[in-house]
């Protein structure tokens, strides 16, 4: 039987108010450990409010290759930028 | 350093006529700064090259812990022994970091386990020397660590982002490690005299093998110039060793500690210091396994990992009953 450990990747929330963050990845046999492991590798400075761990192999990632084709729908868009529109300075902040 | 010699391609490094489109391309963005990330096309040479120096560098955190673990029971306060453990428990942190960023190339943690274990991957020199005295716990944060942070502090900008991601993470602690080491160093240099000359001792057991880390001059190296090229080495080193000699000098006369190298003198022409080399037959020997500890470290790691190993099996095994007991219950 293999007894390497899978892997698990780990998101700390830095402080309240602020989303979680991707730190890095540890090993270890289930989600507890995971969760203790990711206290001791990762906070040992006080980083985090939250921690959440995630088994790599649940994650979906997009391909590189999809670079251009998977992005492009939105390039063409720039009217959702707000400095697409002019308006008048006497219209006040906008 | 942490990674020495590490072996690159062999062949030098190639112009751009001899690139394939796709090695140009790969040149291209690390020449403009990008960062390579894991599922990115890379030469294969690339991947295996950052596997051998991340490997090294990891296994050299781990390893490393040992020299200073042997002082842990023995340290004189309480308080002296809660900083040495929680700086050898960050060593431990940067072992993990290391070897997580060396598993996104490919490789698995058991397998880079087991290179070392056979010896087939090596760590750094430095650690294969004995700590004597509790001031030798002085000399390796200070003089260790501090040659540690010449090369981690430029590699924080290598091409490979979970590398130089863990390498923003390594620098961010080791400075805790350089002061608490300098801060042994200054209490007992201005000690009682027998404490000063515990100092002395371990500066002079320590000053050339904290030399050797950077590895032998590579100015003419196949493997460090394709590495540099590839922004997995950031400066020579001769670079890194002028700059931590120069670092190092005023920081032993504050302890008013002497180098032991009868030609250190400052050069007004260079703007450097000038020093006598390392005996690199030594370095050479110790990288082999000839040195005074060798066989004693690599004996503590395989115990490490025999005796560890119900616990990896055992908690495995209890994580799957749980597993199986859940879907039972769903
Ligand atoms: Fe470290
Ligand atoms: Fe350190």
């Amino acid at each position: 039987m293999s007894t390497e450990w899978p892997l698990w990747e780990v998101f700390i929330r830095g402080q309240h108010g602020i989303s979680h963050r991707h730190v890095g990845s540890l090993h270890a046999p289930d989600a507890e450990m995971a969760m203790k492991n990711a206290r001791d590798v990762y906070t040992r400075r006080n980083e985090g409010v939250s921690i959440w761990v995630v088994e790599a192999r649940h994650i979906t990632a997009s391909s590189p290759s999809d670079k251009g084709p998977f992005y492009e729908p939105s390039h063409s868009k720039v009217y959702r930028h707000p400095s697409f529109f002019d308006i008048p300075d006497e219209a006040g902040h906008m | 350093m942490y990674a020495q010699m590490v072996q690159s391609t062999g062949k030098g490094v190639k112009t751009r006529a001899e690139m394939t489109e796709e090695e140009a391309r790969f040149q291209d963005r690390i020449d403009a700064g990008e960062k390579i990330e894991p599922r990115d096309w890379m030469p294969e040479g690339y991947r295996k090259t950052l596997i051998r120096q991340i490997g090294q560098h990891a296994h050299s955190e781990i390893v490393g812990q040992l020299p200073e673990g042997n002082w842990i029971t023995r340290a004189p306060t309480l308080e002296r022994k809660a900083i040495l453990l929680a700086k050898v428990q960050d060593e431990a942190g940067h072992g993990l970091y290391l070897y997580c960023a060396a598993e996104t190339l490919g490789v698995s943690r058991d397998e880079l386990t087991q290179d070392l274990l056979s010896g087939r991957m090596k760590y750094s020199s430095i650690f294969n020397y004995p700590t004597l005295t509790w001031a030798d716990m002085g000399a390796v944060g200070w003089l260790v660590d501090g040659a540690a942070i010449m090369n981690q502090v430029p590699l924080q900008r290598t091409s490979y982002g979970p590398y130089s991601r863990a390498m923003i993470r390594i620098c961010k602690e080791e400075s805790f490690h350089q002061r608490q080491g300098y801060d042994i160093m200054m209490k007992m240099a201005k000690g009682t005299p027998e404490q000063k000359r515990m100092a002395q001792d371990a500066l002079n057991r320590f000053w050339y093998p904290s030399l050797m880390m950077f590895g032998p001059s590579d100015a003419d190296s196949v493997h460090s110039a394709q590495s540099m090229a590839w922004k997995i080495k950031i400066n020579t080193n001769d670079e890194l060793r002028q700059k931590f000699v120069d670092q190092t000098v005023p920081q032993a006369e504050l302890l008013g500690l002497t180098i032991p190298d009868p030609e250190l003198k400052w050069n007004e022409a260079r703007g450097h210091h000038d020093f006598s080399q390392p005996d690199w037959s030594e370095f050479f020997a110790v990288i082999q396994g000839d040195g005074p500890c060798n066989s004693e470290r690599m004996e503590a790691r395989r115990k490490a990992w025999d005796d560890g190993a119900w616990v990896r099996e055992g908690l495995m095994a209890h994580a799957a009953k749980k597993a199986a007991r859940k879907v039972a219950a769903e």
